[in-house]
Formats: structure tokens, C-alpha cells, sequence
């Protein structure tokens, strides 16, 4: 076999654990060598995918640089924003990239992705909707918890001016739901009663997790750089889409505003967190037609089929 | 197995069966069949961006319907000069405390009996943050007041209601009716860039819906509302009359002014007050 896998060239996958990151390892292994870390845990993923558990303050990480002399990375592998301590999210993802990032540079990478959030626009009451890459991330001044998500995004944007030859792309995409997908929007859709804002139902995008790796996979395999949204031109609002995957809303007292601000931190609800509620009260719509137009990218799943997975999911369990 | 597996599938969830049961048990087929004759470019579930829904806008147009044809009898003219496709400004004077004659005005156009129109209404800013209220007005097709959102409809080929007078219009007290205020000059740079035909939109009547004596401003700010109006709690029945006016055409200039710029917008204001002024000689009762 003349295309064995040490003559491939190499990719580094970070987050390996998680439900996207393998589905884009499944559609890149066959013409990359991959290499999967994951903070959390070492995961198996086949023998031709080296796997690691690695924190990437730790020396050893720069080890694997040394080791694989990677052609590119796929960073997306951070903490998300329902998980872990302001402090602890704020290490791993903003000082983790940082150090992710400069050893990229320093050890002759040529293509990073980086997967970012739409949550950077922060959820706002007068925000218009189809909002561009170019609009102001707005989400570090409306919440301490997020701004790690809006570092992480700035630090890649300096790489990507003052490091062209990394050739830096990265991606904002809409909720990523489906398949093994653990993020608040997905465990929301799949659990029997799920929170609303009472009054407030907010328009939303949802991207198949499938779809979302296609994304990927295709700006990966392509040579252009910058910021991208990665969003469908389908929108549905929330109580539509919790009631569409069979999922109870259970409004919450919105007004006076402090009011579910108090009730939701006195609850601690991991799948609901306090400072993500602006998110299910504000719409923060996304226009994701420049990545369509530039990558030739089209989603193939519609919300019709999401929302089905979930309504299974139920009536299986 | 499968027949069991299906009807909890297609159960739609409390919500959307309350929209469905609504839609099914009072909209007649008449609305029916006019929204659906209006091209909305809307998702895979009926929803467009900014929260319009096919349904709730049938919905929303039936329980209009008795109100535009009953409590204000509105008498409109001028409407077929609306053009029936393409980016159009709609400019009217704002009155009335509340935004009722943007109702009037997107009723009328949506009850036209030739080529209807669903135009967007932009609405103030604080509309968003109440409860319901926000997302009743984005589900039957109204819009946050934002330039951004503004240049998106025209790009999409929308018709879109504008006061450029904004709460100083609404929110103006009795004694100032029918008087225009100062003009913000947005809508002109947005008609221009966009290409947008701009129809001047003279209400008459909406000052008399709800007559105001004075605001409330502490009252106002403590609740995060533009202006709360000392008016009878009640929207009277005066008659309302729209006049459209003839369509007009900016040219977009890259060189231009901001003293050309104005010179334009008085000239829309000119029209409008001239609409004012016929509406209200044929206007032959108030009530």
C-alpha cells in the first residue's frame, strides 16, 4: 500500500473526545494522518489514529509537535460555556490556544481551523438579525462567562494577521445539534421539559453535527482564510423547536429581569445556565451565507430531520 | 409499531397546536388564500429571520380585520400606487400614542385586492424587551427599528413602514396634533442606497384614537418605556383615512451632502403634509 498512513500528511484534531470532532476525524482519516488529543480523555479511534490525553500547558504537548511535524490543525477541543469554572474555561481555552497556536507557528504548520461561537455576539435585545462576521462581539460586555469564548476568538484573529503562513480560518456556527452532541441547546431538545423564558422565544439556527464536520472538512481541504459564520438560511424560534422535538417548555418568570437571574442561580441548573438565559430571550441570528458562497458549502440535513433524531431519542428512552 | 410511532411524531406540542387550532377555527379562507398570494421568503417551518410566521400573520390579519373595518372604518386612497414588487419605503407621520397607524397602513396594503403586500413595520427599540408583546409583533411581520435590519428587508425586496418622526410623533400630546416633527434622514440614506421607492403615507384620525394631555416621565424612565401618555386608558373610534401619495425616486449620489440629503427628505416631509392636509379636508366627522 503506497498510501500508508506515515506518508499521509499530518493532522492534529484537539477535543477528540467530543461527538463533532469524530465525526471530522471519520471524513479526514482516509487522506490524513490523524492525531486526536483531548483534555478530558485518551479515546480510542481506530489504529490508524494515534490518540492522546493532553493538557496543553503541560511540556509533553509540545512533544507531539516535535513528533509529527503536523501539517495542520483542527482546534476543537475547548471547554464550552455551560462547563467548568470562569477561571478553569478561561485557562484551557484562551491560554490553551494561545500555547496551541504558537507552537503551530513555531513548528511550521500550514492550515489551522479554529471552531469558535455564535455566542461571541452576545444575545442582546436590539441586536438586527442576519448579523455579519464584521458586527462587534458584544457578548464579553454583556457577560463575565462568556468573554473567554471572545478571547479565544481575538487571539485567533492576531495569529491570523501576524501569522499568514499559518493560514488561519475560523468558524462561528449557529447551535450545533444531532447525534452525541452534549451542549446546552442539544440536551435541552432532548430532555422531556426544557426552561423557557416566560414571553420570550427567541428565533434560532440549527446546524446537524454532521453537517457542521462537513463544514470543517471543507474549509480545511480549501485554501481560504479569515472569519466565517456557519449558519443555515432556515430559522426557527425556540418553543417551535422544543415543541417540534417533543420537548415540554416550562416558562420561567422573566420580569422583572433580575428575577430569573436570582431563580436560575439559586437553581444552578447545568443545562440551563444563569448566563446563558439572554440567549433564550434575544435572538442572535446569524448570516452564514459568505461561508456558503466562498467554501461551496450547503447543510444537507433540514430542521425537520433534527428535530426528528430528538423526538426519537425520546420515544426510545 | 410504526402506527404508534407516527401520531407522537406529528404532535406538534402545545404551542404550535394553539397557533394551528387558532388558524383552522377563525381564519377565513379569504385571508388564507391572500397571505399565501404574498411571497415571504420564510424557512423550512414557516419562520423567516426576524420572527414572521406565516400563520400567526394569518392569524394576526383576521383579528385586524374587524377593527380596520369597524372601530376606525378606515377610508384609504392611493393604495395600487404602492409598486406591486421591489424594495419601497413606506414614510408615514407617526400619532396616537400607540402604533396603531402602522397597522392601518400594513392591513391596507395587505388587503389589496390587486397584487397584496405584506410590509414590515420597523418598531421602536424598547418593543423587544416585553414579555409577548415583542414576539407577537415579530411573528405578524414587525421589525427592530435598526438600519441594519432596515437594509436587509429592502434587500430582499420588501415594502417597509417608516416614521421617521419615531416617538417624537407617537408620543407628542394633543395640542400638537397633525403637526410634524423634525425628520430623521436614515430613511433616505437606505431608499438611496437601496434603490427603494419611497411612497409618502398621509394618516389622518390616529391623533384622535387616544388624545394625550401630557407625559409622565418619571414614570416613563422608571419603566424603561419611551413616554408614558396622561390619556384615557381606552383607543376611541375616530374615523382613520390613508392617503398614499404619488411613488418618488431618490438617484444614490456618493458626493452628496449632508444639506442635499436634507433638502430631499423635506421633500418627502412636504408630501406627507400635503397628504395631512387633504385627508383632512375630506375628512367630514372625526368620529
Amino acid at each position: 500500500m503506497s498510501d500508508s498512513v506515515e506518508n499521509r500528511p499530518t493532522l492534529l484534531v484537539t477535543g477528540a473526545g467530543g461527538a463533532l470532532a469524530q465525526q471530522v476525524i471519520q471524513r479526514l482519516r482516509a487522506d490524513y494522518r490523524v492525531v486526536a488529543v483531548d483534555f478530558r480523555e485518551e479515546v480510542w479511534l481506530g489504529p490508524d489514529v494515534d490518540s492522546y490525553r493532553v493538557d496543553f500547558q503541560k511540556r509533553g504537548f509540545e512533544d507531539l509537535f516535535r513528533r509529527y511535524r503536523f501539517d495542520g490543525v483542527v482546534h476543537l477541543g475547548r471547554i464550552m460555556s455551560s462547563q467548568g469554572t470562569r477561571m478553569s474555561r478561561y485557562n484551557a481555552n484562551v491560554l490553551g490556544t494561545d500555547r496551541l497556536l504558537s507552537l503551530s507557528d513555531r513548528y511550521g504548520v500550514r492550515r489551522v481551523i479554529v471552531l469558535s461561537t455564535y455566542h461571541v455576539y452576545g444575545a442582546n435585545a436590539f441586536n438586527p438579525a442576519l448579523i455579519d462576521e464584521s458586527y462587534p462581539l458584544k457578548s464579553a460586555g454583556l457577560s463575565m462567562d462568556l468573554v473567554d469564548s471572545v478571547e479565544l476568538e481575538n487571539l485567533a484573529t492576531i495569529y491570523l494577521w501576524r501569522n499568514p503562513e499559518l493560514n488561519i480560518t475560523i468558524l462561528r456556527p449557529c447551535n450545533i445539534v444531532g447525534p452525541g452532541v452534549r451542549n446546552t441547546i442539544s440536551n435541552l431538545l432532548a430532555s422531556r421539559n426544557a426552561p423557557v423564558m416566560a414571553g420570550f422565544s427567541p428565533m434560532m439556527q440549527f446546524i446537524h453535527s454532521e453537517d457542521m464536520a462537513r463544514a470543517i472538512e471543507t474549509a480545511y481541504r480549501q485554501p481560504h482564510t479569515g472569519i466565517f459564520n456557519v449558519a443555515p438560511q432556515d430559522w426557527v424560534d425556540y418553543r417551535d423547536a422544543l415543541e417540534a422535538c417533543g420537548c415540554r417548555p416550562i416558562p420561567v418568570p422573566s420580569i422583572p429581569p433580575a428575577l430569573p437571574r436570582t431563580l436560575l442561580r439559586a437553581l444552578n441548573m447545568r443545562r440551563f445556565p444563569p448566563y446563558l438565559m439572554d440567549f433564550f430571550k434575544y435572538p442572535v441570528i446569524i448570516d452564514g451565507r459568505q461561508f456558503a458562497q466562498r467554501f461551496q458549502f450547503e447543510p444537507e440535513r433540514r430542521l425537520e430531520t433534527i428535530f426528528r433524531y430528538y423526538r426519537e431519542l425520546r420515544y426510545q428512552s | 409499531m410504526l402506527s404508534v410511532r407516527i401520531p407522537l411524531y406529528l404532535n406538534p406540542g402545545p404551542g404550535m397546536k394553539l397557533r394551528q387550532y387558532l388558524k383552522k377555527r377563525i381564519v377565513p379562507e379569504a385571508i388564507d388564500r391572500q397571505v399565501d398570494r404574498m411571497r415571504k421568503v420564510t424557512g423550512s417551518l414557516g419562520h423567516d429571520p426576524w420572527g414572521f410566521q406565516e400563520d400567526a400573520a394569518k392569524i394576526g390579519m383576521t383579528l385586524v380585520r374587524p377593527i380596520h373595518d369597524y372601530w376606525f372604518r378606515v377610508d384609504s386612497r392611493g393604495e395600487e400606487r404602492v409598486p406591486d414588487e421591489g424594495p419601497v419605503l413606506l414614510v408615514a407621520n407617526h400619532s396616537g400614542q400607540l402604533p396603531l397607524d402602522g397597522l392601518m397602513i400594513g392591513y391596507t396594503l395587505a388587503n389589496r385586492a390587486q397584487n397584496p403586500r405584506l410590509p414590515r413595520a420597523m418598531i421602536e427599540r424598547f418593543f423587544p424587551t416585553v414579555p409577548w408583546l415583542g414576539n407577537l409583533l415579530n411573528q405578524v411581520g414587525a421589525v427592530l427599528g435598526d438600519p441594519a435590519n432596515c437594509a436587509r428587508m429592502l434587500e430582499n425586496g420588501e415594502a417597509v413602514i417608516i416614521f421617521p418622526e419615531g416617538i417624537r410623533g407617537s408620543g407628542k400630546p394633543y395640542r400638537e396634533r397633525y403637526q410634524l416633527k423634525r425628520f430623521g434622514s436614515g430613511f433616505m440614506r437606505l431608499a438611496m442606497e437601496h434603490n427603494a421607492t419611497v411612497v409618502p403615507v398621509g394618516v389622518v384620525g390616529c391623533e384622535e384614537t387616544m388624545p394625550a394631555f401630557g407625559n409622565v416621565r418619571p414614570l416613563a424612565r422608571w419603566l424603561g418605556v419611551p413616554y408614558v401618555p396622561v390619556a384615557a386608558p381606552v383607543v376611541l373610534p375616530s374615523r382613520v383615512l390613508l392617503r398614499f401619495g404619488e411613488p418618488m425616486h431618490f438617484q444614490p449620489d456618493p458626493e452628496m451632502t449632508e444639506e442635499t440629503m436634507a433638502r430631499h427628505v423635506d421633500r418627502v416631509r412636504n408630501a406627507i403634509s400635503d397628504l395631512i392636509d387633504q385627508g383632512l379636508s375630506e375628512r367630514e366627522r372625526v368620529f
